[in-house]
């Protein structure tokens, strides 16, 4: 029986010590100890949200990057598009000058060597009149003195001096 | 691993010789009385005003411990050691004008002096004297005041070595301490009392297990100034239960007494039956922890003393081997067992006072 009869002394003193214990305990162990756990705990949680952002962002600039190179490829291409249809440009341009050039030039040429050649014409038919008429001179002042002869002539000349 | 056994049979075996050694000397000396082994064990188990460490040639050697007395002349206060370890009632202790005699480690107002006689007994042996206040400094308050230090170095230690750290991480006894406070705090507190709450009664959980597990681990070491069994007293394990309960009925919210009273989702009948059941369970439930941890870590000692008594029982040396091979087998148990009981404890606390707090869900 008595082992199950409380005795007060050891009641009241149980009571003072848990009480003492707790609140020392509380105080100067569970506080730090528990503090120290969660500040743990949340630097943990912390670092890896960090690591996932981290990997976001990766993520995120490997799609940019990706994207960038994609623009940069298509702005190649336009401008390859582009360099090819002016050098096309640029070539059909000069050969059409050229062949307007060309025949102007060649137009040029012509009045030029019809110019010279009536020119030429020209000259020929008064260097041929001044020697006709030499000739004709000569001849006159030699045939003059027969009056047929004269009359012949002059016919004969006459034909003749129908030039083509 | 049979090595291992071998070794510890070989260990025992030469350890059962010395011991057997000194109970043969304790046999012969006191062959005339025998050997009464529920009193050793009930003296061992139950509380005491000194505390006993050995006996030396038939002289019993022990430590005096303050004895405080709440008299009606006031307090009063002087070491066991006057009672020259008497515990008959012979012995008389004499204070402001009064007289004190120890009965069976209860402290009486020495009666009358008739014959030689200061107990009065009634027809059942039990003492007719009065008692002061005892609020002694006796064998178990010693042994928890020295918990009470163990505990405090422990973790003031414990809690120094995080603010050595760099980055909150423990070192030395930290690294020993930290596992078992953040498995009190996931898997007793943050389950059972809930996300928000858990944080505020933490610090009790924490406090009573260890204040339990160090107590019981305290019991068992078998030599002064251990081997008290304050866990296995009552009165120590009543306190804790009462504190239990007046914080469960603290912070009990109306759901709770709804759930007692008016039980919902039950029939009315069934409701009348289940009410009174339910209110005494509100006493029965610390009661079970107080009963549950008195009765394990008393069975305990008890346990142990019987088989290291059968050497005595039989006065045979070839007893020896086996009982303290048994015992030590037990002992191993035990350290199990103490370790399991302040979870239990620990952990009914915690669900009690989770299920007080309860929200309505369900």
């Amino acid at each position: 029986m008595d082992l199950i009869t409380p005795d007060v002394g050891l009641l009241f003193w149980t009571l003072v010590s848990f009480i003492v214990l707790y609140i020392i305990l509380t105080k100067f162990a569970w506080g730090p100890i528990l503090g120290a756990v969660k500040e743990r705990e949340e630097s943990i949680k912390q670092a890896l949200d960090a690591a996932d952002n981290a990997k976001k962002d990766m993520e995120n600039l490997k799609a940019d990057n990706e994207k960038i190179l994609n623009e940069a490829k298509i702005e190649r291409e336009t401008m390859l598009k582009e360099a090819k249809e002016i050098k096309s440009k640029l070539i059909s341009d000069a050969e059409e000058e050229a062949k307007i050039r060309a025949k102007k030039m060649v137009e040029a040429a012509k009045t030029a060597i019809q110019n010279e050649k009536n020119s030429a014409m020209n000259e020929l038919k008064n260097t041929v009149v001044d020697l006709s008429i030499g000739i004709a001179e000569k001849l006159i002042s030699e045939e003059l003195a027969d009056k047929d002869k004269q009359l012949k002539m002059i016919e004969d000349i006459l034909e003749d001096s129908k030039l083509k | 691993m049979t090595r291992n056994f071998y070794t510890l049979f070989l260990f025992i075996f030469c350890c059962s010789f010395t011991a057997l050694a000194y109970s043969n000397n304790k046999i012969e000396n006191s062959k005339e009385d025998d050997f009464d082994v529920n009193e050793v064990i009930m003296h061992h188990i139950k509380d005491s005003h000194d505390f006993h460490i050995l006996d030396w040639n038939g002289h019993p050697v022990s430590v005096p411990l303050p004895v405080i007395l709440w008299t009606n002349e006031g307090l009063v206060a002087f070491m066991s050691s006057e009672f020259h370890h008497d515990d008959s009632g012979a012995t008389v202790v004499k204070r402001k004008k009064q007289a004190f005699v120890k009965f069976h480690e209860e402290i009486y107002y020495a009666g009358n002096d008739k014959e030689g006689k200061y107990i009065q007994l009634d027809s059942s042996n039990h003492p007719i004297n009065d008692k002061p206040l005892d609020l002694s400094i006796t064998k178990l308050v010693f042994s928890m005041f020295l918990s009470i230090i163990i505990i405090f170095i422990i973790f003031i230690l414990s809690a120094k070595s995080y603010a050595r750290s760099k980055k909150g991480e423990p070192s030395g006894l930290g690294k020993f301490t930290e596992p078992i406070i953040i498995y009190i705090k996931d898997e007793v507190a943050l389950p059972l009392i809930g996300e928000e709450k858990h944080e505020k009664y933490l610090p009790f959980l924490l406090t009573i297990f260890f204040f339990i597990w160090i107590n019981n681990l305290m019991g068992m070491i078998p030599f002064f100034p251990f081997s008290a069994n304050l866990s296995g007293n009552i009165a120590f394990t009543g306190v804790l239960a009462f504190i239990t309960f007046v914080i469960t009925t603290l912070v009990s919210n109306k759901h709770y007494w709804k759930h007692i009273f008016w039980m919902p989702g039950i029939p009315v009948p069934m409701k009348l039956f289940m009410a009174p059941i339910e209110f005494l369970g509100i006493f029965i439930k610390p009661l079970s922890l107080m009963i549950r941890l008195f009765a394990n870590i008393s069975a305990g000692h008890i346990i142990v003393l019987s088989l290291i008594s059968l050497i005595f029982i039989f006065k045979s040396i070839w007893v020896a081997p086996a009982s303290l091979l048994f015992s030590v087998f037990i002992s191993l148990i035990e350290v199990l067992v103490v370790a399991i009981q302040a979870y239990i404890f620990t952990m009914l606390s915690a669900l009690y006072i989770g299920s007080a707090m309860e929200e309505q869900e369900h």
